[in-house]
């Protein structure tokens, strides 16, 4: 697992049925995009998060193939339905296979 | 081998003739990509948000949104980056609206490109140009 | 000072398509709930400058940087705060202690420190900086390692403690035991280094809301560090930017951490004084 990696999601606690909810989702990586070279002219090889999802009780709500261009500390803002109570699930993918995963619960009221 | 001042002109226009070779070639990786996403098919201009800045202040971190009705998937490229493809967005039955926002690299000025496939199957396009500046200082 | 004005103006005359280089008339809120002071009078040790009111560089940046501070989440300097807060935590050195095995929660008992800092020592005869203090704690009450002066653990930690005074005042005392360090860091301040020979003041004093390149000269104020910069994508702390700024005017530098720059540190602090403390800012 590439160090210091940590994810961080925002989503409101409780929506009403059928709402549309924001998501902010950021993660701290450095996103080694495999063009630097280091200080020797030696190119640093790329390490990135390839794959983000997330899901709402197993559905797919947006799934994001990442390249390189993505920026250090990749960050992701977009719109979920809730249809009911449940779990939003947030998955991270490393080109070195490690998987980072966040959950949050949402109340129904 | 020495050469006269009109033959280093002449080498020089070659070489920079040579030089400008690779950008046609890093233009049709672009088209290429944007082939491989639609399988072919035409792509309408419009129809699709591209929003980012019109000056990055630092080319590391461009704050982009993108979104297009209907849309199943966006496609977003860098046409001037040595690798163009950015991120490819695809949207599932829960999305409460098909758009997105991230931030992305640009290694220099140059047009961004978000490709949009819709419901229908169709596709449609945007490009916004988005110059990025360099700093003041190094530190 | 007037004739750059002018030319300024005349270029803006003739590319009225280009961004205005001043600062902006925005205002930071965080969180739509706390409120900023990014511009206020000058402090009154800065009167013989003829600076009237000091500025954050937030109002020098543009929309799309700015915003990036305005909200915790969007804010990736966040994200080092949390991590500092496991630092916080974690178990180090000889004495088998915590930061919160003494401090407990930095809600609590680091509330307004980094508005007073650097700040005379007593005990030890001498200005320091916060850095020199989480070092000085490292070492002498939990028998660690102290961190590297710009280190990323260094900045995550000053970040932890910095956001816990944020909204308030930068206060740091240039009396009593502090003068000397003070006038020093003054000197420095208007000292031209290197081979531009550039001084702070020529930049930052004399030419703010001028462009330099493509950029926006800010008045130089720290009250947003650590900084998360776009640039590297990390959070920077004061005196990598001192030595990234001495080094620009080409000159040998002086060290993270050396007394030129703890005593330019107090200074350049001293000059924010009444500015809101940012930390951790945003900037590009």
């Amino acid at each position: 697992m590439a160090k210091g990696v940590r994810p961080r999601v925002k989503v409101p606690s409780s929506a009403s049925a059928g709402e549309v909810i924001t998501i902010k989702t950021l993660i701290s990586h450095k996103m080694e995009s495999g063009q630097r070279k280091d200080s020797d002219g030696n190119k640093i090889p790329r390490s990135i998060i390839n794959h983000f999802t997330c899901t709402f009780n197993g559905e797919t709500v947006i799934d994001v193939k990442m390249e390189p261009a993505i920026s250090t500390n990749p960050y992701f803002e977009f719109d979920a339905t809730v249809p009911e109570a449940g779990e939003f699930k947030f998955v991270w993918n490393d080109d070195d296979g490690s998987v980072y995963e966040e959950t949050k619960a949402i109340e129904v009221g | 081998m020495e050469f006269t001042r009109r033959e280093t002109l002449v080498i020089g226009a070659a070489a920079a003739t040579v030089a400008a070779l690779p950008l046609p070639a890093m233009a049709a990786t672009t088209d290429e990509l944007i082939a491989e996403f639609t399988g072919g098919a035409d792509v309408a201009e419009g129809g699709v948000d591209l929003n980012a800045p019109e000056i990055a202040e630092n080319g590391n971190t461009v704050p982009i949104e993108v979104g297009a009705e209907g849309a199943t998937a966006i496609m977003v490229l860098a046409a001037g980056n040595p690798v163009p493809p950015v991120a490819t967005f695809n949207f599932g039955p829960l999305a409460g609206a098909t758009r997105a926002k991230t931030r992305i690299r640009l290694a220099t000025s140059q047009d961004v490109i978000a490709v949009a496939k819709l419901a229908d199957g169709s596709f449609a396009k945007a490009t916004k140009a988005v110059k990025v500046t360099i700093g003041g200082c190094g530190g | 000072m007037k004739l750059k004005a002018l030319t300024a103006a005349a270029a803006l005359l003739v590319a009225p398509g280009l961004a205005l280089a001043g600062p902006d008339d925005d205002t930071l809120v965080i969180n739509g709930e706390t409120e900023m002071v990014t511009k206020t009078e000058a402090p009154a040790h800065m009167e013989e400058t003829g600076i009237p009111e000091i500025i954050s560089g937030w109002h020098f940046r543009s929309d799309e940087t700015q915003a990036l501070e305005m909200d915790d989440f969007d804010n990736p300097g966040m994200v080092f705060v949390d991590i500092g807060m496991e630092q916080w935590e974690t178990v180090e050195g000889s004495a088998e202690k915590s930061c919160a095995s003494c401090h407990d929660a930095p809600e609590d008992s680091m509330t307004g420190v980094r508005a007073v800092y650097p700040k005379w020592n007593e005990a030890a005869g001498e200005v320091r900086t916060l850095a020199q203090q989480i070092n000085a704690c490292r070492e002498d009450q939990m028998g660690a390692e102290p961190y590297g002066y710009t280190s990323g653990e260094m900045a995550n930690m000053e970040a932890l403690i910095s956001v816990q005074s944020r909204g308030m005042p930068v206060d740091v005392a240039i009396d009593g035991p502090a003068q000397s360090t003070w006038e020093a860091g003054k000197e420095l301040y208007y000292t031209r280094t290197g081979q531009l020979e550039l001084s702070c003041a020529n930049c930052h004093e004399n030419n703010y809301g001028n462009m330099i390149r493509a950029d926006h000269l800010s008045q130089g104020q720290i009250n947003g560090f650590p900084v998360y910069r776009l640039k590297n994508a990390k959070l920077n702390t004061v005196h990598a930017r001192f030595k990234g700024c001495v080094r620009d005017t080409r000159a040998e530098t002086y060290s993270p951490g050396s007394p030129e720059f703890v005593a330019l540190e107090l200074y350049v602090a001293s000059r924010g004084n009444g500015l809101s403390v940012e930390a951790p800012s945003v900037r590009n």
